[in-house]
């Protein structure tokens, strides 16, 4: 008895995540189409400027929220499977912080953190070992790319340390005659 | 000059020392990103992109088809030992081939993938190098209105035309869109969707959305899905050596799958993965030993491995002869041309023939490299797969961050990095398809312009686009590949089309 009943709610409730995408689109499709409403033409006689094209596509945005606002109350979305969210939430805070240190601390620390973070999130490790060898493999890893192959990584405290002992230790090899600069 | 000396003139360029290595550090590193679940070859060029701008270019692009081909073999590694494709044109490798690990013929089905992709890479490269030239040719008559109609064309292939879902394919795909018009207007130097922030004049980095949308979006969705059944790597027991009996069963699988799966990767189409799904019904219906499917039957791991080998060779064409990228690796890889100066498209044939014919001659060449890699070695790449998967996915985001860092330096980069990659989290968990977001945005403007281009010739008449033979003809065939799946589905045929569903690369 109770079964048919569930059944026929479940039918006739709405599926909100779906709508809730639909609603997106919209907002999306406004806001392109608001966008487009402020450039100018491209030329006084051009009948195809910059605005052409965010409107045909502020219009497709539209039909498809209407489609998928259809579709959500069709129920034609796939199941979600259950989430866990707890480890997302640890690896976006990884994000987060490496996000607001890596001006601070350098990419080492930053970075590490980050890695600590998400592995903390994939499963049962402990913090501190993850965390020092994420600062390691990161140290490491600014080491090979900003020293080695010259790509532009935010140094902090630690990578000074690491330049300058790396100095300290090249400098015998650079004294050489003929080859100092 | 014929394709024969253009292709010898190519391996001249192939067989120097310094390319070699360009073409061995990509076919291993492909494999290990193929063997390793999470990454596959796009997420891989995408973050290389940054680390490789101040290298040479013929050479990181060598670099860059080596992780595209060693992405093939690798995955079918982790299909077959793990039942987890390592990559998304490996699905249907994992239905047979995990089958035949647990009956502890793991060794014969990992050396028909092997050997089956050898021979599929090989026929394929082959017939991307004789087929160039002719589209080549025939591109040479192309104006903006057919390359505007053939994109089209290729944004309702990858978006609508397979998969489970024409609705989920094209709103995945005008996202793309949407974010392929942030930033200057090339034409009148006006500002679209930036809303004032200097950051987002240049427009959304391809590389940064790639790697958000597949990296960090693929490890959020891992991590929501808790610890549900432990995944267990079969330890390949016995002779990696194929019977004579597995030879036989095997070559006309493999050869059948590269002729399904060439002329798919090339048409604008989509993935590999829909070459690997059409073999597997091939010669599951061809088959003698049908009761064998289901339960391990050598056939379904020759065929569909053969198929997506031969579809990577396949989306070169197009890519290598239009500048259109069927793929999200092929997308990415366009992205790596443009890094350099070079718009591939057949003035590229003329302007750069020896960078053009020396990467597919190098193909070839990888193609050899990667079947000692992948034989010999194979019990190097298990190793692999037994990394615990906290520190995996750890790893993979430290490179993830450190391709945006190194390309652009800025804290909003890192926020663009966050924020597109919980919304490929979300198109992950709702089943919308990513591919066409990260195609969207790369060939939305292109289209565009192309677009704009045409009709200011026409002095505005749309009628342009329909005049034209080969424009008409191809945006026929558009409506038509949307059209048809859609009537397909509401007649409740929809299996079929959600079967052959282009995922990731």
């Amino acid at each position: 008895m109770i079964e048919p009943m569930a059944q026929a709610n479940k039918q006739r409730r709405p599926d909100w995540a779906a709508l809730v995408i639909a609603a997106g689109l919209l907002a999306l499709a406004l806001l392109v189409a608001w966008d487009a409403s402020r450039l100018g033409a491209g030329g006084a006689y051009a009948r195809i400027g910059p605005q052409t094209i965010p409107y045909a596509i502020a219009i497709c945005l539209g039909g498809l929220a209407i489609w998928t606002a259809i579709a959500a109350y069709r129920h034609d979305f796939p199941e979600r499977e259950q989430q866990d969210f707890p480890p997302v939430l640890w690896i976006v805070g990884g994000l987060v912080a490496q996000m607001a240190l890596i001006k601070f601390t350098g990419f080492s620390i930053a970075t590490g953190i980050l890695f600590a973070m998400t592995a903390r999130g994939l499963g049962k490790v402990s913090l501190p070992l993850a965390l020092l060898s994420g600062i390691l493999i990161s140290g490491f890893v600014w080491f090979v790319f900003a020293r080695l192959l010259q790509l532009t990584l935010p140094a902090g405290p630690p990578e000074q340390l690491l330049i300058q002992g790396f100095d300290l230790i090249t400098a015998p090899f650079k004294a050489a005659p003929g080859s100092a600069s | 000059m014929d394709t024969f000396a253009l292709l010898l003139q190519g391996l001249s360029v192939a067989i120097q020392p310094i390319n070699l290595l360009y073409a061995l550090v990509g076919v291993t590193l492909g494999t290990a990103v193929g063997v390793l679940p999470g990454i596959g070859p796009a997420t891989t060029v995408a973050l290389l992109l940054p680390v490789t701008y101040k290298l040479d270019p013929a050479g990181s692009l060598i670099m860059f088809a080596g992780i595209y081909y060693g992405g093939m073999y690798g995955g079918s590694t982790t299909s077959i030992l793990l039942n987890t494709p390592g990559e998304s044109a490996s699905i249907v490798t994992a239905l047979e081939g995990n089958k035949m690990a647990k009956a502890g013929r793991g060794g014969p089905a990992l050396a028909t993938a092997a050997i089956g992709s050898f021979v599929a890479g090989l026929i394929a490269t082959i017939a991307l190098a004789f087929l160039a030239p002719w589209v080549v040719k025939f591109a040479l008559a192309f104006g903006p209105r057919e390359y505007f109609a053939l994109m089209v064309l290729a944004f309702v292939t990858v978006s609508a035309a397979f998969g489970d879902s024409a609705l989920r394919g094209l709103t995945s795909l005008f996202i793309g869109l949407t974010l392929g018009i942030i930033g200057i207007d090339l034409q009148t130097g006006q500002a679209r969707l930036s809303f004032g922030i200097p950051d987002l004049l240049d427009g959304v980095e391809v590389t940064t959305l790639a790697v958000a949308m597949f990296a960090i979006g693929e490890t959020l969705f891992v991590a929501a899905q808790g610890k549900r059944a432990p995944e267990t790597v079969e330890p390949v027991r016995g002779s990696l050596w194929m019977s004579a009996k597995d030879w036989a069963r095997s070559w006309k699988p493999w050869l059948r799958g590269t002729v399904i799966g060439f002329p798919i990767g090339a048409m604008p189409a989509g993935g590999a993965e829909i070459g690997t799904f059409f073999s597997y019904a091939a010669e599951k219906k061809l088959s003698k030993h049908p009761e064998e499917f289901g339960h391990g039957a050598i056939e379904g791991v020759a065929g569909p491995e053969a198929a997506n080998n031969a579809s990577a060779a396949g989306t070169l064409v197009p890519l290598l002869t239009l500048g259109l990228p069927t793929s999200a690796t092929a997308a990415i890889m366009l992205a790596g041309f443009q890094q350099y100066g070079l718009q591939p498209g057949p003035l590229l044939f003329t302007s750069n023939p020896q960078l053009v014919w020396g990467l597919i001659a190098s193909l070839l060449i990888a193609n050899l490299m990667l079947i000692v890699l992948n034989l010999p070695l194979i019990g190097l790449w298990v190793k692999l797969l037994t990394i615990p998967k906290p520190w995996l996915y750890a790893g993979i985001l430290l490179f993830a961050t450190l391709g945006t860092i190194g390309a652009n330096p800025s804290v909003f980069e890192l926020g663009m990095l966050l924020a597109f990659g919980l919304l490929g989290y979300g198109l992950r968990l709702f089943h919308f398809p990513i591919a066409p977001v990260v195609v969207g945005l790369i060939l939305g403007p292109m289209a565009e312009q192309q677009l704009r281009r045409a009709l200011a010739i026409s002095q505005g008449d749309v009628m342009v686009l329909f005049t034209s033979p080969i424009s008409a003809t191809l945006l026929a065939l558009a409506a038509l590949a949307l059209i048809v799946p859609l009537i397909l589905r509401a007649r409740g045929k929809g299996e079929v089309l959600a079967a052959v569903a282009a995922d990731n690369d």
